[in-house]
């Protein structure tokens, strides 16, 4: 177990120097000088001679990528070219966002999801399960930023129940930081039921078929005992990887919803900076939103175990 | 039989309404010219924002673009971004999947970490990077779709060809003499086909989801050519006024999707016997 936890975290060291040597690497292919093109068609070239000595440009692209990595590992993300904010502030500010609605979304998804999947894998072939099954594949067809402008049109425009402009965070007023996360909360779990129940009721149906349910059924305990005590365990480990990646992937594509609903979220500085040509701030999100996206695989996997007692022992 | 009407019911179903869909699209980007009433990209200031009615059936947009043509010809731009990047896409991922599991070695091991790194970031995620780096184009565009979508694809070659490498008629392909090429491309490649062709499918949904959403962005296909995505984003200003801007092309997005997903998990059905449920 032990063993386990220290090689998967292990697996994550290359994972990120690649990806954070891709980033790089990939700003370097944009045309120009990287100082000036950090700058800003604004700069002096002053300011540029300045930042080519910070960046250590005069060096080999190894050794640059090495000041680099050095700078990002205290902290310094560089300054955003249009507000001249810090970058890393200000990203962890706009996570804070992005975060909240992600994680709530997922965790109501999950909580509906598993359930139904499950539970249509327990009425295999019924008509109950032959609807979720139908249900699912819908959900899974419509986009997220169509479902969102809908939601919005219908509940934002016509019936006026939730603001469709704004943002307040729940920890200043929590009534109106609810309302303002409603709409794309609800977006995001219908986007993501259809995954989670589709593999939740395929990991059931299989353990279903496992001898060790027979025996379980056997023994004479009830349809529900066998279902929680035995079937359980076991049916969730695929789709508790799943719930991670879904949470990763959603951190990664939160900007549609963001821009859909005009939310300060990390997605929507990501997109503005990249209209915005604010080098800095994109080369910021894209390193911050891998780096979470490894990170929630990595916790993901570890917390596994848990989940499949196969690997446990 | 109670049990077994639903599931058969299904299998149908999700064949004739899946396979139909995606046909009637298809239909309908290729002739595409023949029945767009009006030119997608021709302005008409006399009908700027006009809601559906006999002349322009879909209404038309800011513009005074007819909605429908654009519709028709949006079909046109993004099943042919999709066709290409699922070419793309599967092409070099067959190529690289079937190497690094063939020959195992060095070459697997450096592939796979730079496959698995590109898998480290998030689809969409690597797509948008890509589309800020280099500017909207459609080239980019499907580029940046390739390389974000190959990793599943060198995944699936590989663990496919290790299931079969060990197996006996490879053996005597080598026995024979034939080289490794040869035996690859005849003896190998084939193996891969039926769970390539599955996640072929399902990509094909992918692309056109991604597709849409860097477009509806402003970083897939650039405006005044017309994409469902981009589509999205330019009626948006016009919620309230035209809400049928924002209802159509989404709706056929979604219809794309299902048709999609349905023939997909048909063909799971068929090819994959296990996971029939």
């Amino acid at each position: 177990m032990g063993r386990f936890l220290l090689g998967r975290l292990l697996q994550a060291v290359p994972t990120l120097i690649i990806v954070s040597a891709a980033i790089f690497f990939a700003m370097r292919l944009i045309p120009g000088d990287p100082a000036s093109v950090m700058l800003g068609d604004l700069a002096t070239p002053e300011q540029v001679e300045a930042l080519r000595r910070e960046m250590g440009l005069s060096g080999s692209l190894p050794s640059q990528y090495l000041t680099w990595l050095g700078h990002i590992f205290s902290g310094d993300f560089g300054k955003s070219i249009s507000s001249g904010e810090h970058v890393l502030p200000l990203m962890l500010d706009r996570f804070a966002v992005s975060a909240t609605i992600v994680v709530t979304a997922v965790v109501f998804a999950a909580l509906i999801a598993v359930p139904a999947g499950m539970f249509a894998a327990w009425k295999q072939g019924s008509f109950a399960d032959y609807g979720t099954v139908a249900l699912s594949t819908l959900l899974l067809s419509i986009p997220s930023f169509w479902l969102g402008l809908m939601i919005l049109l219908v509940f934002g425009m016509w019936l006026e129940w939730f603001p469709v402009i704004g943002y307040v965070s729940l920890g200043e007023n929590f009534r109106q930081g609810v309302l303002f996360i409603f709409m794309p909360v609800l977006t995001l779990i219908m986007v993501e039921l259809g995954p989670i129940v589709r593999m939740a009721r395929a990991s059931t149906i299989e353990v279903s078929r496992l001898e060790y349910i027979t025996h379980a059924r056997a023994k004479g305990l009830s349809e529900s005992e066998v279902m929680w005590r035995h079937a359980f365990r076991n049916a969730f480990a695929p789709t508790w990887t799943l719930i991670g990646l879904i949470l990763g992937g959603l951190l990664g594509g939160i900007a549609i919803t963001e821009t859909v609903f005009t939310i300060p979220g990390l997605g929507r500085l990501l997109v503005e900076a990249i209209y915005a040509r604010d080098y800095p701030v994109v080369q910021g999100c894209i390193l911050f939103i891998s780096v979470i996206y490894v990170i929630v695989n990595l916790i993901v996997d570890m917390l596994y175990p848990l989940f499949d007692p196969k690997i446990a022992q | 039989m109670t049990r077994l009407l639903p599931r058969l019911a299904r299998g149908r179903a999700n064949l004739v309404i899946g396979g139909s869909l995606v046909l009637l699209l298809a239909l309908l980007a290729i002739f595409g010219p023949m029945l767009a009433p009006y030119d997608p990209l021709k302005l008409n200031l006399r009908a700027v924002l006009k809601a559906p009615s006999a002349s322009h059936l879909f209404g038309a947009d800011e513009f005074g673009r007819d909605v429908l043509s654009r519709l028709i010809y949006g079909a046109r731009t993004t099943g042919w971004i999709a066709l290409a990047t699922v070419a793309i896409a599967v092409t070099l991922g067959l190529l690289f999947g079937i190497v690094a599991g063939f020959l195992r070695g060095w070459t697997d091991r450096i592939l796979m970490i730079l496959n698995d790194s590109l898998l480290a970031f998030p689809g969409l995620l690597l797509a948008l990077f890509i589309m800020a780096i280099s500017g909207a184009s459609r080239e980019a565009l499907i580029l940046a779709l390739s390389v974000a979508y190959m990793p599943a694809v060198v995944r699936v070659a590989r663990a496919s060809v290790l299931s079969v490498r060990e197996r006996e008629y490879i053996e005597a392909s080598r026995v024979m003499g034939n080289s490794e090429l040869v035996t690859m491309v005849r003896h190998v490649l084939p193996n891969c086909m039926a769970p390539i062709t599955v996640l072929a499918t399902t990509m094909f949904g992918w692309v056109i989801l991604s597709e849409s959403a860097l477009s509806f962005l402003g970083l897939g296909v650039p405006p005044p050519a017309p994409s469902w995505g981009n589509m999205l984003a330019s009626g948006r200003p016009f919620i309230t006024q035209a809400p049928y801007l924002l209802i159509l092309p989404g709706l056929c997005i979604s219809l794309t999707l299902l048709g999609i997903n349905m023939l997909g998990d048909a063909l799971r059905d068929w090819l994959d016997p296990k996971m029939q449920a």
